[in-house]
């Protein structure tokens, strides 16, 4: 695919009037420019801050707190991601009233942890999931999640330790997130579902099969083929 | 170095990726994670995957009060410290033979472990989860003696087999460090260990919690 052909939809970039809520304190402001260099990653709504400018991606809010513990890109982030956490956690059973404490927990989290974050490696929301993810495991069903140690000498390296330059890999990564996104919007609707159910519902695929009375080997080529195609979307670089 | 040849597959690595899984099934397969840098990439994809579904999950209007009560915590929760670079001894560090997160269960010294005998070459040994008491599945070190192999048996469920040194053969081919060997009812699974004996942590699969019927689980290298 070509970097022309892997441009978001407008429908994208437009900025979406049902996110402007989350944010209460500015009034929405629509971007004067369009967002030439990075359209996937725009902001779902602008805070039109006049000091850091109406165009910071949710990467650069994330980067701004992580080195400056910058409160006015906090907001943002918050107005963007809590009603989007919320309604995760919902769908993970918690009541209105747990959802809305869990996501301030959430969000706190993210306060803390944003020095580490590396666009590099993950787009903000893919970031922003793994710690809501652990969170709940953590809170909703009282486990730890074990995970690998990235420096523990027993981690076999992978086989190429090649990494290009960080400022590239930053790109690369927001727009394999682009790409990733409007090819979950064609997935069939079917195997859509189930990828849905499979995030959201905190059960394994085995359950959801039980549960649905859809047979585990359907449950299972539809996950497969859905994850063949977004990881397509990924790894097809310009 | 080798890499493993036995993998999870797409779709427990996603119920990994979504957090669906218990502690114990989870435990397997992060440290299949540790010696599998191919599925390791698999779940950072699965993980953008998720990134992808929270944007674009529809909102939840939050209370107004929300924002203002998380930026008055603020200060209570200082950012906290990036984890320090490990400083690297002047010698290579010698590879332990356990990999995390699997180390922070049962240690580096697994002599030290409350081993049982199951019978001869054949040794067993609980691993404590953190979750509450009775949680869904049951995972265990288990030692095998070469050639050593348990009697026929059948069992239920879905178990993982994640070999951690040595090697042992069934139906399905040789498994060595690494690989992960997911088997259900279906499989008829008769392992028999290698040669040169073989060290593996076994989990038994609570997955289907829900339905009752598959309640009762059987490890087939304990329960026979």
């Amino acid at each position: 695919m070509t970097r022309t052909a892997a441009k978001t939809p407008t429908a994208l970039r437009r900025p979406d009037p049902r996110f402007a809520e989350g944010l209460r304190t500015r009034p929405h402001v629509l971007p004067l420019v369009p967002r030439a260099l990075f359209p996937l990653n725009a902001p779902m709504q602008d805070i039109g801050s006049p000091d850091t400018g109406s165009d910071q991606t949710l990467e650069d809010r994330l980067l701004a707190v992580g080195r400056e513990r910058d409160r006015a890109a906090f907001a943002a982030l918050f107005g963007h991601f809590a009603p989007r956490l919320k309604a995760y956690l919902r769908r993970q059973g918690c009541d209105a009233a747990g959802a809305e404490e869990l996501v301030q927990e959430v969000m706190l989290l993210v306060w803390r942890r944003a020095e580490t974050y590396d666009p590099a490696q993950a787009s903000a929301s893919t970031w922003v999931f793994t710690i809501a993810r652990n969170k709940r495991i953590d809170v909703l069903r009282r486990e730890q999640r074990p995970e690998i140690d990235p420096d523990d000498p027993a981690l076999v390296p992978a086989l190429v330790p090649d990494r290009p330059e960080s400022a590239d890999r930053r790109l690369e990564t927001q727009e394999s997130a682009g790409r990733l996104r409007a090819a979950l919007k064609d997935l069939p609707p079917e195997q859509a579902e189930l990828l849905r159910l499979a995030y959201f519902e905190d059960k394994p695929h085995s359950v959801i099969s039980a549960e649905r009375g859809i047979p585990l080997g359907t449950v299972k080529s539809r996950l497969r083929l859905a994850m063949e195609r977004l990881r397509k979307a990924l790894r097809d670089t310009a | 170095m080798t890499v493993p040849t036995h993998h999870p597959g797409d779709t427990l690595l996603i119920d990994y990726a979504g957090g669906a899984l218990d502690e114990a099934v989870s435990l397997a397969v992060a440290t299949h994670l540790a010696l599998c840098p191919c599925c390791r990439l698999n779940v950072a994809e699965m993980e953008a995957v998720g990134g992808a579904l929270l944007e674009e999950i529809e909102p939840e209007a939050v209370d107004p009060a929300s924002l203002e009560a998380v930026l008055a915590r603020l200060d209570e929760h200082p950012p906290l410290p990036r984890a320090a670079a490990p400083v690297r001894p002047p010698k290579p560090i010698p590879v332990p033979l356990i990999p995390e997160p699997l180390r922070r269960y049962v240690g580096d010294d697994l002599s030290r472990l409350p081993w049982t005998r199951l019978m001869r070459g054949m040794d067993c040994c609980d691993i404590p989860l953190s979750g509450p008491p009775g949680g869904r599945s049951k995972a265990r070190l288990m030692r095998l003696g070469p050639g050593v192999g348990p009697p026929h048996h059948t069992h239920r469920g879905v178990e993982l087999t994640l070999v951690l040194d040595g090697g042992f053969t069934d139906d399905l081919g040789q498994f060595g460090r690494g690989d992960l060997s997911v088997a259900d009812g279906s499989i008829r699974h008769r392992p028999v260990a290698d040669e040169e004996g073989c060290l593996c942590l076994a989990v038994t699969d609570g997955l289907l919690r829900f339905t009752g019927a598959l309640g009762l689980i059987l490890n087939p290298f304990v329960k026979f």
